[in-house]
């Protein structure tokens, strides 16, 4: 039972997306059919049992030699046994086809996620992200397990009962066929029509549940300190109400379907017999026809019982795949080449010409034209307000964001002509925002650099002014930082995020704001020591920490947008512009 | 194998009421189907002997109204039984949710947030088939059998014999095999749980693995663990198909035994045809409610396995005084060297922050898990208007101190009394009433500018919010925005620039009317000009509350009345709380 490799994606296409989800089960089909033919023979058996017990005691009560029975005591063991195994043999297939699909959703909406970060994620609630990834991928599976083969085997069984006992009394079978198609269709369809409300409902709300409560619980130190915990737990709440609502809607539907279904297998067998009885009275039908006629009936519905539960099910799945392919159907939020030019070797530059961006919808230009020059060898710093454009730099070069307008060039070929992540293996630094991952001090340091020797490691803690503490500490770099960093100081965080990039040491290094949190004395040091260290390559350095600029090539002086002063400290000291003003009107700056 | 954790059944009592409805229902559809079987046994067998249809009207309408009955009963019974298993779920939930926001201020230690995500939904989705199926089911294995035989033995007691004796062995193989799927679902769910903590912390820690083009790499960890968990999935599914597998054999075989008896009996006279057709008919019957037992307990062990990781973050004590408050903000974590010292029950008046003095002398903090200090002999008082600056390198204990003022965690040795009364002692709900926070590292929340300016003041007034905005120099670019303060904010106000986010964060808490202003590090992230203006609203409109700051910045001490340098060269580790066992997997 070796499946061969599946196809991860759900490509985007128009067709809905449980059928592209069934698509990607193609390379399993075989799979999926013999699942589907050990459904139907696990019912087939299910329903020849009854009948021919049926059949044994009618034809037994006639009293006549032994001989004329004996077959059908065999059938009968035969056939317990067949339903059995076939049913296991069923359920293992079809459950391990959903598994094997439903890995490679989860793959797939992982490598979505990976493209569209930062900006295309931040439209997704991460827990809601984590609702979609765990229980709407979990919910997908009932397609495999209850869609595709139970319908199969509804379909054979119920075929094959009503042909046998059209042999048997022909009104009875159009009587059985016209119950076996409501019981199988119109019934499911009822429930589901019945539950689409609380299907379209409660996955949101489950999505929207767990947003709250991981938000409540990253956020819980700022909601305890506001007095805002109760209102936030009110929240969230009212959101599981929501969620009960939809529940009981959906016990309503199921029930509903429960009840006419067990109305339309009973009505039919019901006027069956009635024929059946008739047929027996006007004397054109004996009674061991008229026992197997009825129990068929009876029995053929087994086939059908779990189709209105299905229909439920199928109908959740529909949404959850919906909820699935609005993430898989996110676009690129940056070009991709599709044949991405190869990397130069070094030494790397890189150019903006006109660099211009505006976020989304509209508004102000982020960076409005913005020139800057970073050849081998440079350091550039690039200072001004908040919420200037300098971060929007360096998501630009580091290719997280798209330019609107302009050109970005890497060792003279536009930026975009690479493949994002070869541009990130040459571009690459400290975030101002950094994340520590839940693990120890070593793994989050590591991870800039998985091949690291201890050497390394512990060469660039020094660097980041972080090796004594590492070393005072009793698990030293087997100490856990807890969730986002919470058991490490502010400080200690951020020198973890400067030892991170002195460790990948890329040749075009991007630190925005690496000294923040910092005291003053370690502030100047590590800048000081920053500067040296990078000697010979390209930086950028955003900074609000103006001490030590006089050690950079350029300053960059942004306010919204725009560049409004550059040139080195001593041409900038006294130039009576931004820089000056800063600098003289504030005394020491810095975080 | 126990037939039903003690402590779900306590949660269940919520919906007893449904229950009971779903089990009587679940006894009236058993007593309908004997009716029904009997009805029909007795129709074919008139029939055989070759009554017509008239004569056999009496039974026909009878079964009609069977037929009808059982729909009824069908229909109820499902309800019933769903629901309650809904209003059970909700329950749990909300204690869940409650009780792990009561514990998360301890941060570090508290439960993963996207595990108690995942717990909270998926996980009990997973009671679904518990309470709904298995509960109402283990009544009715009980009673059904018991009433099905009874009806057999009326009406031929050796096929009764031979179903009472056949019976028991289907409990006795479900025990068998039962036996070995815990560890397995256990196991499954946790793999689910684990991925889903780990999943919430890499998406949030995406640019950072994008940045070290670790993200691809994470690919490979997913897959890693959904494979697994699809292997672990699969090795209990195999049992529970296993289970069902020699349950119905052996039911098959104890139905093909009676059938033949039956038959043979029947074959030379000793039994009427409707009798033998009723226990045939019967039969399965006695069977199934046994065989469906076993079927729902392996349907709901992955939700029985979720109930115990939920039960053990529920076991987690609170703090002494947070038990006693029953709103969520009478909460202080303590640290585990000090829980406890707070008398029990003795729940002091809170002191009035406007006019009490707040005097810490030689204070030591350490954090659960860690006996090494956090912060090592502060020595503070705290007079009413005070601006108070903290300094000191990384790592000596500012936010610590912080964190103590704010009674997130209590004083491990030394004494700290806020007039006159100690600071353990005071309920947290109130006494944080009086403080406003500016976090080292601030949340904002998923909703409008202003909801997030006013979440310590939510009935401040559009006007208050934009004089707090502008103290904070905020209100620039907040109008700027698209829709002004109505503008929504994504989570973690991604949109925003960390500076600009920052000022909200300081906004928030000017607005909060509050005699205590706690700042930690505010200005960071500020450009020069806006940290100066955090400088000015500090000692100019803010002037009248009582300020204390840790910072980094010169010009930051400039009018404060005390500059305490916290700690010497002691450092606390962090809580030896273990790393999450994907973590790891980050990097190799
Ligand atoms: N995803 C986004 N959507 C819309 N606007 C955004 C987005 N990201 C940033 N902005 C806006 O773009 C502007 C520039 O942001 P950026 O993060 O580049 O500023 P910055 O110069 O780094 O500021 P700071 O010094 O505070 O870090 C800000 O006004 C910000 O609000
Ligand atoms: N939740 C925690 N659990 C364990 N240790 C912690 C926790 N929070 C902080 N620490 C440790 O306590 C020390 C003091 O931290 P903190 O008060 O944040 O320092 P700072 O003076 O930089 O604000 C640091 O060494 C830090 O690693
Ligand atoms: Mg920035
Ligand atoms: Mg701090």
């Amino acid at each position: 039972m070796s499946a061969g490799p599946v196809p991860a994606s759900l490509a985007r296409d128009r067709r809905p997306p449980l059928l592209r989800l069934l698509a990607m089960a193609r390379p399993l089909r075989g799979r999926l059919l013999g699942a589907a033919a050990a459904g139907a023979a696990a019912t087939g058996c299910g329903t020849a049992l009854l009948a021919l017990s049926g059949f044994l005691l009618a034809r037994a009560s006639q009293h006549p030699p032994i001989l004329a029975i004996s077959v059908a005591v065999v059938a009968v063991r035969a056939l317990s046994v067949g339903r059995g195994v076939s049913r296991y043999l069923e359920r293992l297939a079809s459950h391990d086809v959903a598994f094997r699909v439903l890995g490679q959703v989860r793959l797939a909406i992982w490598r979505r996620l990976e493209a569209l970060a930062p900006g295309g994620v931040a439209v997704f609630r991460s827990g809601d992200l984590l609702t979609r990834l765990v229980s709407d991928v979990d919910a997908t599976q009932d397609l495999f397990i209850r869609g595709v083969t139970p319908l199969l085997a509804a379909a054979l069984v119920g075929g094959a009962a009503v042909t046998a006992c059209l042999f048997i009394l022909a009104p009875a079978a159009g009587v059985l066929a016209a119950g076996l198609l409501t019981a199988g269709i119109v019934v499911p369809l009822a429930g589901a029509v019945a539950a689409r409300k609380a299907a379209r409902a409660a996955a949101p709300a489950r999505g929207k549940l767990a947003a709250s409560v991981t938000e409540l619980l990253d956020g819980a130190a700022d909601l305890h300190a506001f007095g805002a915990a109760d209102a936030a737990l009110a929240d969230a709440d009212a959101t599981d109400a929501e969620l009960t609502q939809a529940d009981r809607r959906t016990a309503t539907a199921c029930a509903l379907g429960a009840g006419l279904m067990s109305a339309v297998t009973g009505l039919t067998v019901w006027a069956v017999l009635l024929l059946g009885v008739a047929a027996t009275g006007a004397g054109s039908l004996s009674r061991v026809p008229l026992a197997v006629l009825t129990l068929t009936a009876l029995a053929a519905f087994e086939a059908v019982t779990a189709l209105p539960a299905a229909a439920i099910q199928l109908g959740q799945a529909r949404v959850a795949a919906s909820r699935i392919a609005l993430v898989t159907d996110l676009p690129d939020p940056v070009r991709e080449p599709s044949r991405p030019r190869p990397l130069p070797p070094g030494p790397f530059g890189i150019q903006l010409r006109n660099a211009t961006v505006v976020y989304p919808p509209g508004g102000p230009p982020a960076l409005d034209r913005v020139s800057l020059d970073l050849p081998p060898g440079r350091r550039v710093a690039l200072i001004g307000a908040n919420g200037a454009g300098k971060s929007t730099v360096a998501a630009v070069l580091m290719r997280l964001r798209e330019l609107t307008a302009g050109t970005a060039l890497l060792n003279g070929h536009d930026l975009a002509s690479y493949a994002a992540d070869d541009v990130r293996s040459v571009i690459s630094g400290c975030p101002q925002d950094p994340h520590l991952f839940d693990a120890t001090i070593g793994d989050n340091l590591r991870l800039a650099k998985p091949g690291a020797c201890d050497e390394e490691l512990d060469a660039a803690a020094a660097r980041a002014r972080l090796l004594p503490w590492i070393a005072s500490l009793p698990q030293g770099w087997d100490t856990p930082v807890g969730t986002r960093g919470a058991a490490v100081s502010g400080g200690e965080r951020q020198r973890l995020a400067l030892a991170r990039a002195f460790l990948a040491s890329p040749p075009l290094l991007i630190l925005d704001e690496p000294t923040a949190h910092m005291d003053p004395p370690a502030r100047r040091a590590l800048t000081a020591d920053l500067l040296a260290a990078t000697e010979g390559r390209a930086v950028l350095l955003i900074t609000h920490d103006l001490d030590g600029l006089d050690q950079v090539d350029e300053i960059v002086v942004l306010d919204h947008g725009r560049v409004t002063e550059r040139g080195c400290h001593r041409q900038l000291r006294h130039a009576g512009g931004p820089y000056q003003r800063l600098r003289e009107g504030l005394g020491e700056g810095g975080s | 194998m126990r037939a039903a954790d003690p402590r779900l059944l306590r949660h269940a009592r919520a919906a007893r009421t449904c229950l009971i409805l779903a089990v009587l229902l679940g006894l009236a559809v058993t007593g309908l189907i004997v009716a029904q079987a009997a009805l029909l046994a007795r129709a074919l067998a008139a029939a055989a002997l070759g009554t017509g249809g008239r004569a056999l009207a009496g039974t026909l309408l009878l079964l009609l109204g069977v037929v009808a009955a059982r729909a009824v009963a069908a229909y109820g019974g499902e309800a019933a039984a769903l629901r309650a298993a809904a209003r059970v779920k909700s329950q749990l939930r909300r204690k869940l949710i409650g009780h792990c926001l009561r514990l998360a201020p301890a941060a570090a230690d508290g439960p993963r947030p996207g595990q108690v995500g995942a717990q909270a939904t998926r996980g009990l989705d997973g009671l679904d088939p518990y309470f709904a199926r298995y509960l109402p089911q283990l009544v009715l294995s009980v009673l059904v059998p018991a009433a099905v035989v009874a009806t057999v033995i009326a009406t031929d007691w050796v096929s009764g014999v031979v179903i009472a004796v056949t019976l028991p062995l289907i409990p006795l193989f479900a025990a068998l095999v039962g036996l070995h799927t815990k560890a397995a679902t256990r196991r499954q769910w946790r793999l689910l749980a684990q991925l889903g903590g780990h999943f919430l912390d890499v998406v949030q820690g995406l640019p950072t693995l994008k940045a070290f083009g670790r993200a691809k790499f994470q690919e490979g960890v997913i897959a890693t663990v959904t494979s697994e968990h699809r292997s672990a999935a699969m090795a209990t599914l195999r049992i529970a198909f296993l289970s069902a597998l020699v349950l119905e054999l052996s039911a098959a075989l104890a139905t093909a035994l009676v059938a033949v008896e039956t038959g043979l009996r029947l074959l030379y006279g000793h039994l009427p045809y409707q009798a033998a057709l009723l226990v045939l008919l019967l039969t399965p019957e006695a069977y199934l409610p046994l065989r469906a037992v076993a079927a729902q307990y392996h349907a709901s062990a992955e939700g029985t396995a979720a109930a115990e990781t939920i039960f053990a973050i529920l076991d987690t004590p609170l703090p002494a005084r947070a038990v006693r408050g029953t709103a969520v903000t009478g909460t202080a974590v303590t640290g585990t060297a000090v829980r406890g010292t707070a008398p029990p029950g003795a729940a002091a008046p809170v002191p009035d922050l406007r006019s009490a003095t707040i005097s810490l002398a030689g204070v030591t903090v350490a954090y659960p898990g860690s006996d090494r200090p956090a912060l090592d002999g502060l020595n503070l008082d705290i007079g009413p208007g005070e601006l108070i600056a903290l300094i000191g390198a990384s790592g000596t204990g500012k936010s610590t101190a912080l964190r103590l003022l704010l009674r997130f965690v209590d004083a491990g040795s030394g004494i700290a009394r806020a007039g006159g009364t100690d600071l353990a002692a005071i309920p947290a709900g109130q006494w944080r009433a009086q403080i406003a926070w500016v976090p080292q590292h601030p949340r904002l929340f998923q909703g409008s500018v202003a909801d997030n300016i006013s979440l310590g003041q939510p009935r401040a007034s559009r006007a208050a919010i934009m004089d707090a905005a502008r103290l904070a120099g905020a209100a620039a670019f907040v109008e700027a925005l698209p829709h002004g303060y109505d503008t929504p904010l994504d989570e973690q106000a991604a949109r925003l620039s960390a500076g600009e986010r920052q000022q909200l964060a300081l906004a928030r808490a000017f607005l909060r009317d509050a005699p205590l202003l706690l700042l930690d590090e505010p200005t960071a992230h500020l450009a020069p000009d806006a940290a100066a203006a955090i400088d000015d609203a500090i000692r100019g409109p803010l002037a009248g509350r009582t300020i204390i700051v840790a910072t980094h910045r010169v010009p930051g001490l400039a009018g404060a009345s005390q500059v305490i340098t916290v700690g010497g060269d002691r450092r606390a580790e962090p809580a030896s709380r273990p790393a999450s066992p994907l973590a790891g997997a980050v990097i190799r």
